[in-house]
């Protein structure tokens, strides 16, 4: 535990001053303060944010994996470049992201023993597999997409480390749609060939993409207290929807069309219609069934496993060198 | 050996250009202070967010009174004097 | 411009293997800077490739005898003990190299004065590595002195002669080995005393002759690009 971090506040297990306390707490959130690390908190809130925290950024780091199985296949050198460091900024996001949840008391150890364990979750959108290059161009344009039309409502969310990691996150994924956005657009204004590529890519992505935004409001679980803490600030359904009219014009500007027959605009609520999420799918894939779950953290386990004597080595060496310093001072 | 011993955690600082004073970024975990000066370097200015760095082990750090609130930080609202708004000047009275 | 041609493909090839790292690295902060040296070496390959023509053509459509990289950048990555060792032994070359040649008045300089600076930090990252695992645990420092000598037959390739390029072989090859001396006997490792080249493959990839996994590396760097012939990205 650090001074920096939060866990027992003084005021924690006073018990008799629990009501006093949880006042000051929803007065702040109703007034739109931020919590901040040390501040009192309810349980829940900290259960909650921890479960949200932890599981954003288990999805940023096996979500190098879809898009890193085509780094060393990247058909030029422009291209490798932006993949690089579009896989690295996801490297980046888990850290900036587990670091704000270590502010709860959570190591961020503990955190990723969760996940290889199979006890804490990661977006299932990271389940599908990258068959073809333009699937790169597929993740960045629709699961990308459909990641900031979630993540912008965070940079106001009630948590205050959440929040500033999340504006940091923000600014660094807007290249990430971009880029998809053009790369899929070279291909579809390329040979016929690239073009078909882009299709089948968007084809198999678009459904899964909207099931990014998480069931139906009637039946999302957490929603409502969520809401309430104003860790959540649009509904499931509400954020569908924005993605779906966003994504729309467009699919026209790549050239490409979206894969639902369903799809029309409706002028009355003025946004699109759209057909239904198989969400049959969702749970399968959410209960382990997905086409890569197993792969996935699998590799994620290995590179743990194997990385345990290089981790061991640098705490050893840093271990030395402190004793070292020590003895030269007693000498001294 | 491997007793799965977690890097400590330590907070990162940067100036973001001369001028500035450096600014609380984030955290990371290094094992000592050589990797962790590196590691923030590779994680908090790879888009030229800065031309110098601090780390420090966060549990070297002491923080304020545990909900950031009374009664540190109170008893400094009540004392508008020491704002120059507080003093009415006659107009027409200058570099004042 | 043919040391232009053979430093942009030592760029690249190490570039490409370092990318491989991506999402196996030890720690997620490595992650970050393994990406961050792959990122200048690709830079660095691609500036040097605009010297002598089109990036992709010479990236995706030269077979691998017109390759002109180093056997050492080609390795396969093995552990992080193996990935680190070859940053050593190719970072403390290309720095005084870069130097050097910033120092000419070649149409290398700028871009040579520019990589210098990235280097300095690979060389400065490895050298940190090569520390923690050589003075960290006994199974690092085993890995560490099992990958040090097992790259050690690659290292003389470093100093042959290339045509056109204006540093002097032997004064880099002398500060590398009092570098590299230094750096490993601070990490309580033992210099290897095995041959710096391999017998028939003297000089080899400079010459396109290179190793077996380079074959396999170039095939899948280059099959998405090569499937589509003419086609833009």
């Amino acid at each position: 535990m650090t001074a920096v971090a939060g866990g027992t506040s003084a005021a924690e297990g006073a018990g008799s001053g629990e009501d006093a306390f949880l006042a000051a707490f929803d007065a702040a959130v109703a007034a739109e303060e931020r919590i901040e690390p040390r501040d009192w908190m309810p349980d829940a809130y900290r259960a909650t944010l921890v479960r949200q925290m932890a599981q954003h950024a288990h999805s940023e780091i096996i979500g190098m994996q879809p898009e890193a199985n085509w780094i060393t296949r990247a058909p030029s050198l422009r291209r490798k470049a932006i993949l690089m460091a579009k896989v690295q900024d996801e490297a980046g996001h888990g850290l900036y992201l587990y670091s704000a949840t270590e502010t709860l008391g959570t190591g961020r150890d503990e955190l990723l023993d969760k996940l290889h364990a199979g006890r804490q979750k990661y977006s299932s959108i990271f389940n599908y597999p990258t068959l073809t290059w333009a699937d790169v161009g597929a993740i960045g344009w629709l699961v990308d997409g459909a990641a900031i039309t979630n993540q912008v409502p965070l940079c106001r969310c009630s948590y205050g480390p959440y929040a500033r990691a999340m504006i940091r996150i923000c600014k660094e994924e807007s290249f990430h749609q971009r880029q998809g956005f053009e790369l899929l657009l070279a291909l579809s204004e390329g040979t016929p060939e690239q073009h078909a590529m882009a299709q089948d890519a968007v084809d198999r992505w678009w459904w899964p993409s909207l099931m990014m935004f998480g069931p139906p409001d009637g039946e999302s679980a957490h929603s409502a207290q969520s809401t309430a803490w104003k860790i959540k600030r649009f509904s499931n359904d509400e954020l569908r929807q924005r993605f779906v009219d966003i994504c729309v014009p467009q699919a026209e500007a790549l050239g490409l069309t979206l894969p639902d027959p369903d799809l029309r605009w409706n002028e009355e609520k003025g946004g699109h219609d759209f057909g239904t999420v198989d969400w049959s799918e969702f749970q399968a894939v959410l209960k382990g069934n997905g086409p890569c779950n197993e792969e996935r953290i699998t590799q994620r386990r290995r590179a743990h496993e194997d990385g345990a004597w290089v981790r061991d080595a640098a705490a050893a060496y840093a271990a030395k060198q402190a004793a070292g310093s020590d003895e030269k001072a007693v000498a001294a | 050996m491997s007793e799965q011993t977690e890097w400590p955690l330590w907070e990162v600082f940067v100036r973001s250009r001369r001028g500035l004073s450096h600014t609380h970024a984030g955290s990371l975990h290094a094992p000592d202070a050589e990797l962790a000066l590196r590691n923030a370097r590779d994680l908090y200015t790879r888009r030229g967010e800065g031309v110098s760095l601090w780390v420090v082990p966060s549990a070297a750090i002491t923080a304020s009174s545990p909900d950031e609130k009374d009664p540190f930080f109170a008893p400094a609202a009540d004392k508008p004097y020491r704002h120059p708004t507080f003093y009415e000047i006659p107009e027409g009275v200058k570099h004042l | 411009m043919s040391a232009a041609l053979a430093l942009a493909d030592d760029a690249l090839v190490l570039s490409h293997r370092l990318g491989e790292w991506a999402g196996h690295a030890p720690v997620l902060e490595e992650e970050v800077a393994l990406a961050n040296i792959a990122l200048d070496l690709l830079g660095q390959a691609r500036s040097l490739y605009s010297l002598v023509g089109d990036e992709d053509e010479l990236a995706y459509l030269r077979e691998e005898r017109a390759f002109r990289n180093v056997q050492l950048v080609e390795q396969p990555n093995g552990d992080f003990a193996h990935t680190f060792a070859r940053q050593l032994y190719f970072s403390a070359y290309q720095l005084p190299l870069y130097r050097a040649l910033a120092a000419t008045d070649s149409d290398l300089a700028p871009l040579a004065a520019k990589a210098a600076k990235e280097v300095e930090y690979h060389l400065d990252h490895a050298r940190t590595w090569t520390l923690r695992l050589g003075d960290g645990t006994e199974e690092s420092h085993a890995r560490m002195q099992r990958a040090c000598t097992a790259l050690w037959k690659f290292t003389g390739e470093l100093f042959q002669p290339v045509e056109g390029l204006e540093a002097d072989p032997a004064a880099l090859e002398a500060e590398w080995l009092v570098d590299i001396r230094e750096v490993l006997e601070r990490a309580t490792l033992t210099l290897p005393d095995g041959p710096r080249l391999g017998g028939w493959a003297a000089g080899a990839g400079r010459q396109g002759l290179h190793t077996e996994p380079f074959g396999r590396m170039l095939a899948e760097m280059q099959h998405l690009h090569r499937s589509h012939p003419g086609a833009t990205w």
